[in-house]
């Protein structure tokens, strides 16, 4: 019993990260249809920002986690602009191929800044474990960090879609540009501003990692950047509440998987969901069915 | 007339051959190196190329071998299994190289030592630990062109079963193992061997992938079976974040690992006050008083501005062990001979210790106990082949 709430804790953290990232996957293809396959790595800019912020520049936790939330915000508006918007109306697949250059680059720019090698994310948090229910449960600050920062920025998301003019644009632009545009909605900011909050979250899940696992490379980036696809798939791609759902429910099973059956059939797990669900209900567990319109 | 036609072109084409081999034996012996510089393990990689150049520019400073200097190829394989193999196709094929040295990993050497079977070229690795490197799995002789100046898994986890059994005196041990990684599987495979015959139990077998960093989950299900030692034969980047994770979720137990701990981003990884109750084998300890030992330091430091590392020790001796087997085979350029000098090498005298290259091509050597204490390495024991 202890044992199962203890790895639902595990789960619930990294989880936690999967969501982050996943929110910026949902809302890029919920406006343009495009699976950015640069976000993992805009994640991994994100811990290595942070990690700059405070090694070089000795900053602490949180103004390194503005700086690298905006900085991230700024790189997504740049790849957006240089290599997305040119092929606005070229086919799919060559601005999916496009997204999987990005990602390439990214990689390995950052293996010639900063090295191939793994860095330690500095300690700038002080280490403390909560022993709950006589030991039985052990819980770090850090994980409550994560899981707190990561509550607050989706709160804020929520906000920003549901209740501000931008939101508004955004939901309008995702619902069909051409008609945003002729209501004078200036559809080609609406899409910067989506990635620039987009890579902002996927920044912050960086950092987070980076605080929690102290261990930051260049290619950090690769498998939780899938693993936030499959998770916006599993919720639903394109809604928000949907990657919020599949983030958690990824890491949590994830986690159970590991925690009772073995660690290496994980990742298998995580791919055979989706796979289920593209083959039982492709819109996801939150999406609805619209039929084409002719 | 035509045949003499076509002798001539038979001819001609052979000089083609042959004379670019010609060539390249000019004033130097070209020695390569295939190792990992780049992603996953490019830490052992740099700190062993780091020691080779130190003992090349020695050797060269003091006026080579035979006359010639050294000139190394120095390629990189970027930890990658299949690229290793490429690498050191280009270096015997391309650049005629008289012997590779590395790579590093038991994976990259054993998938290297194909191509060096292939095109008949001595390839010496000098910290591939996996038993079945230096042998061929399937017929189970030895394969010819490939030799390691290292002790092998079955001593390595022979000696940390013995101490896990005799010297902490344990009984209930957990594995992990990383299951990307042959050395990592074949290090479990005798740590289980020898512990069980040593009359303790293996309550828990655990694996991960390739560059997993969460291992709450498996650490949590470890600790429900109460485990009184952990083994976990894992490479540096996993070892720090495994003792990390392991001390925050109260499971204080001792943890053993293998030569892959010997790196200080273990410790930077886990933290000070977590690396504590830590033991390892080592291929040599810097507190170790031999003059030979403190000379290296001594230079490593002038020339690098960095304390050595056992990998960065290891990659002198391979320097100096390849320049002692040219000397005595007394050929720059044959393979052939090189490499039945590399077999008879008998109390080749190094850093980490005196090596004997035994019948299946691994070094006889002695290994050292490492302990961390708050993060510092702390010389516990020697033990002996």
């Amino acid at each position: 019993m202890w044992t199962f709430l203890q790895q639902l804790i595990n789960g619930i953290t990294l989880g936690s990260v999967y969501a982050l990232i996943a929110l910026g996957y949902t809302m890029v293809y919920g406006i343009i249809k495009l699976i950015n396959f640069a976000h993992g790595d805009v994640y991994m800019v994100g811990a290595y920002i942070a990690f700059i912020c405070v090694v070089y520049l000795h900053m602490g936790f949180l103004p390194a986690l503005i700086i690298s939330m905006v900085f991230c915000a700024l790189l997504g508006v740049i790849i957006e602009k240089l290599a997305y918007k040119p092929l606005r109306n070229s086919s799919r697949i060559s601005v999916l191929i496009t997204a999987i250059g990005v990602s390439l680059l990214l990689e390995n720019l950052m293996q010639i800044i900063m090295g191939a090698d793994s860095r330690v994310f500095p300690k700038v948090v002080a280490d403390n474990n909560y022993k709950l229910f006589n030991n039985h449960l052990l819980i770090s600050n850090k994980q409550i960090y994560m899981i707190i920062i990561t509550i607050i920025l989706m709160i804020l998301l929520n906000y920003v879609v549901k209740n501000t003019k931008m939101g508004k644009a955004m939901r309008a632009v995702a619902q069909d540009s051409d008609a945003a545009r002729l209501m004078g909605i200036n559809v080609d900011t609406t899409i910067s501003f989506t990635f620039a909050i987009g890579s902002a979250l996927a920044a912050a899940g960086g950092v987070l990692v980076g605080l929690y696992y102290v261990s930051i490379n260049p290619l950090m980036g690769v498998l939780p950047g899938l693993k936030a696809f499959v998770a916006a798939v599993f919720g639903g791609i394109g809604i928000i509440p949907g990657a919020m759902l599949g983030g958690f429910s990824l890491g949590i099973v994830e986690t159970l998987v590991s925690g009772y059956g073995s660690s290496m059939y994980k990742d298998a797990v995580a791919f055979a969901i989706l796979i289920l669900i593209l083959l039982v209900k492709p819109t996801g567990l939150l999406g609805k069915n619209i039929k084409e319109k002719v | 007339m035509k045949k003499f036609l076509s002798v001539l072109v038979l001819v001609l084409f052979l000089c083609l051959i042959i004379l670019p081999t010609l060539a390249a034996s000019n004033n130097t012996i070209k020695i390569g190196v295939d190792l990992e510089l780049s992603q996953a393990v490019a830490q052992y990689g740099q700190r062993e190329l780091d020691g080779i150049k130190l003992a090349v520019d020695e050797i060269n400073k003091k006026g080579g071998i035979l006359g010639k200097k050294i000139e190394l190829v120095i390629i990189d394989n970027k930890s990658d299994k299949t690229e290793a193999m490429n690498v050191a196709t280009k270096l015997a094929v391309k650049e005629k190289v008289l012997a590779i040295l590395g790579p590093a990993t038991s994976g990259a050497t054993k998938s290297a030592s194909q191509a060096a079977m292939q095109y008949k070229v001595p390839i010496i690795s000098p910290s591939a630990t996996d038993d079945t490197v230096t042998i061929n799995e399937r017929t189970g002789k030895v394969k010819t062109y490939v030799f390691r100046t290292c002790f092998n898994d079955s001593f390595q986890g022979n000696v940390m079963a013995n101490f896990a059994a005799k010297t902490l005196k344990l009984k209930n041990a957990a594995i992990i193992t990383d299951a990307s990684s042959d050395y990592s599987k074949g290090l479990a495979k005798n740590f289980k061997t020898t512990f069980t015959k040593a009359g303790g139990k293996i309550v828990a077998e655990e694996s991960f992938g390739k560059g997993e960093q969460d291992f709450n989950s498996i650490l949590t299900k470890i600790r429900d079976k109460k485990p009184e030692v952990i083994f976990a034969p894992v490479y540096y980047d996993e070892a720090g974040l495994i003792i990390k994770q392991a001390r925050e979720l109260g499971l204080n137990v001792p943890i053993l690992g293998a030569d892959g701990f010997d790196d200080p981003k273990v410790v930077e990884k886990a933290g000070k006050t977590y690396s504590n109750n830590v033991f390892f084998s080592a291929h040599y300890s810097s507190q170790d008083t031999d003059k030979k030992v403190k000379d290296f330091i001594t230079n490593y430091k002038k020339k690098y501005n960095a304390e050595p590392n056992a990998f960065a020790a290891l990659g002198y001796d391979l320097g100096y062990f390849v320049a002692d087997a040219i000397k005595r085979a007394n050929t720059t350029t044959d393979r052939e001979k090189l490499r039945k000098a590399l077999e008879t090498t008998k109390n080749f005298v190094g850093v980490t210790g005196v090596i004997n290259v035994d019948k299946n091509h691994n070094a006889e050597k002695s290994a050292v106990i490492i302990e961390l204490k708050d993060g510092v390495q702390t010389f516990k024991q020697k033990l002996n082949p």
